[in-house]
């Protein structure tokens, strides 16, 4: 009995530490929340001036702020295709063929993962400016789909090491060939492992501030223009759309996320 | 080389691998490389970029000012990574060996907060504990102080700022290495005599050391370079390296100092992995 307290005094403890460390990861989502529905019209936004939903309209007026987030939606979109693609690609075939340097390959993909963002970011930037890439919409993708393609290869890779080569023989057996088989067998089999990495590929890059600062030239994207407005005080239109993105995610990631298990209960 | 082989595995494999290959080496290897060379590099009177050898930018470095926030910054760094591996061990205890059906929800929580965007978040922080902030607010209102309290704009917050960005990544690893725990083990050295805290020292904590290494990484290399959370909590007095780098990279500046700057990080990084391999960590563990 004397056990049974002591050990429920113990879940207590253990309960009340781990709602303060939600407290901490969600309170500036609680504050964000909060802010979207202020009245206030000055700046800094800081005060309270009453309960309103108009800035959940008024963004739709702001143009800049609408182009940033369009900016940073197509940047995302072309960053996951890309990414996707070609980690796909390398992910299968590394796994399938062996070949020299490829451990070279491997030891260089672990260099965006590993390496502060902020020295990808200026690299590039250096590279940009040497050959005359225009900064813009076109360099922000390409410097997106450089960190977000060792993701996806990880994704898919854990995938693949519970993969079973036997089908892909079976099929080729069967008389299809090497394309029929990989986009009929090695595709819909590793599904999950791409709709997994492709989805970490999105999140990654809308929510980017490092590198995309210093590759963006004049285009700007939904982070960057957070960063422009913290001097004069983020607006609460900001803080609305914020929540408009975070409950899109949370939808996103809830349908990918039962495909994923679907997936898994198929294998 | 026979045409079969070259049918059946060297096109294929040149079609998957070749598209990898080529975007690392060109958007990996050709800056990290042009950036060693510009770190070399001279600048003209404009501050254009001119390619006449020199060691000024290595010399500039070691500038006393510089000194200061190269130490600075590894004491941040370190204070940050203690600061979640306290915090972030008896959490992803809690929540990896719960036998609540919620485990997976718990789990995800973590995550949520990262689909909002990070500056909003840490602006976030900013709201609440400026002189004009809920805090403050509210410390006022039940009358333990009667007047404003700074709390920003310090070393302290800009610590502050770093563990709550890079919490969630000690969390990931040590969940991972808690999870996989055998609780037998735990059972059998209670059973041999074993108290709490020796299971802990001697069955626990080895066993889940891989978490804690591959988290520690995790969070030390990021804090060097994330000059967002200074710029926005430490107001201009608690500079990490990734500030000094972002200053000189600004239109205008010295990039080849800059570029010099990026190559320290880059060096005080592959020593972490090193002494983290050296500990026997292993560098796949820290993807994600």
């Amino acid at each position: 009995m004397k056990q049974k307290m002591k050990k429920n005094s113990y879940g207590v403890v253990g309960k009340i530490y781990c709602s303060l460390i939600y407290a901490f990861l969600f309170l500036p989502i609680v504050v964000i929340v909060v802010n979207s529905f202020n009245a206030t019209t000055s700046k800094p936004y800081l005060s309270w001036k009453g309960f309103t939903f108009d800035w959940y309209l008024k963004l739709f007026e702001n143009e800049e702020l609408l182009q940033s987030f369009q900016n940073t939606m197509i940047i995302a979109v072309c960053t996951t295709i890309m990414a996707t693609i070609v980690g796909t690609l390398a992910a299968v075939g590394m796994y399938k063929y062996k070949f020299r340097g490829k451990s070279t390959i491997d030891a260089l993909l672990y260099i965006p993962v590993v390496i502060p963002e902020i020295v990808l970011g200026i690299s590039l930037l250096t590279l940009f400016a040497k050959i005359s890439i225009p900064r813009g919409m076109f360099s922000l993708i390409l410097a997106h789909t450089t960190f977000s393609i060792p993701y996806v290869i990880f994704n898919i890779r854990a995938r693949l090491s519970r993969y079973d080569n036997s089908i892909e023989e079976a099929s080729m057996d069967l008389g299809a060939n090497r394309l029929k088989t990989f986009f009929n067998i090695t595709l819909p089999v590793l599904a999950p492992g791409i709709a997994g990495g492709a989805l970490l590929a999105f999140t990654l890059s809308i929510d980017d501030v490092i590198v995309s600062y210093f590759t963006n030239g004049q285009t700007m994207t939904l982070p960057l223009k957070v960063m422009e407005s913290i001097k004069s005080g983020v607006s609460p239109d900001v803080n609305a759309l914020s929540v408009l993105i975070l409950i899109g995610t949370a939808l996103l990631v809830v349908l990918t996320q039962s495909g994923i298990l679907k997936g898994k209960k198929n294998m | 080389m026979n045409k079969r082989k070259l049918k059946s595995t060297v096109i294929p494999s040149s079609i998957m691998i070749g598209p990898v290959v080529l975007w690392l080496a060109f958007f990996i290897v050709i800056p990290l490389l042009y950036v060693f060379i510009m770190s070399f590099c001279s600048i003209d009177e404009y501050y254009n970029v001119v390619f006449k050898f020199t060691f000024t930018n290595y010399k500039g470095l070691l500038n006393s000012n510089y000194l200061y926030v190269y130490a600075q910054s590894l004491v941040i760094a370190f204070i940050t990574t203690a600061a979640c591996i306290l915090l972030a061990y008896p959490f992803s205890f809690l929540i990896a060996r719960t036998k609540s059906k919620k485990k997976t929800l718990l789990y995800m929580l973590v995550i949520i907060p990262f689909w909002t965007n990070s500056l909003i978040r840490i602006y976030g922080w900013r709201t609440f504990l400026g002189t004009n902030g809920w805090l403050n607010n509210l410390l006022q209102a039940t009358h333990i102080t009667n007047h404003a309290i700074e709390f920003l704009y310090n070393k302290g917050t800009t610590i502050f700022g770093m563990v709550y960005c890079l919490f969630p990544f000690m969390v990931l690893p040590l969940y991972t290495a808690i999870e996989k725990l055998d609780g037998s083990l735990l059972e059998a050295s209670s059973d041999l005599g074993g108290r709490k805290a020796q299971t802990f020292i001697h069955v626990v904590l080895p066993l889940t050391a891989s978490g804690i290494f591959s988290g520690s990484i995790m969070v030390f290399i990021p804090t060097l370079g994330y000059f967002f959370v200074s710029n926005i909590l430490g107001g201009g007095n608690s500079d990490v390296i990734g500030n000094l780098i972002q200053r000189q990279f600004q239109s205008g500046n010295n990039w080849p100092l800059g570029a010099a700057l990026s190559i320290v990080l880059i060096i005080i990084t592959l020593l972490l992995v090193k002494l983290y391999q050296k500990c026997g960590g292993d560098i796949e563990n820290l993807g994600v």
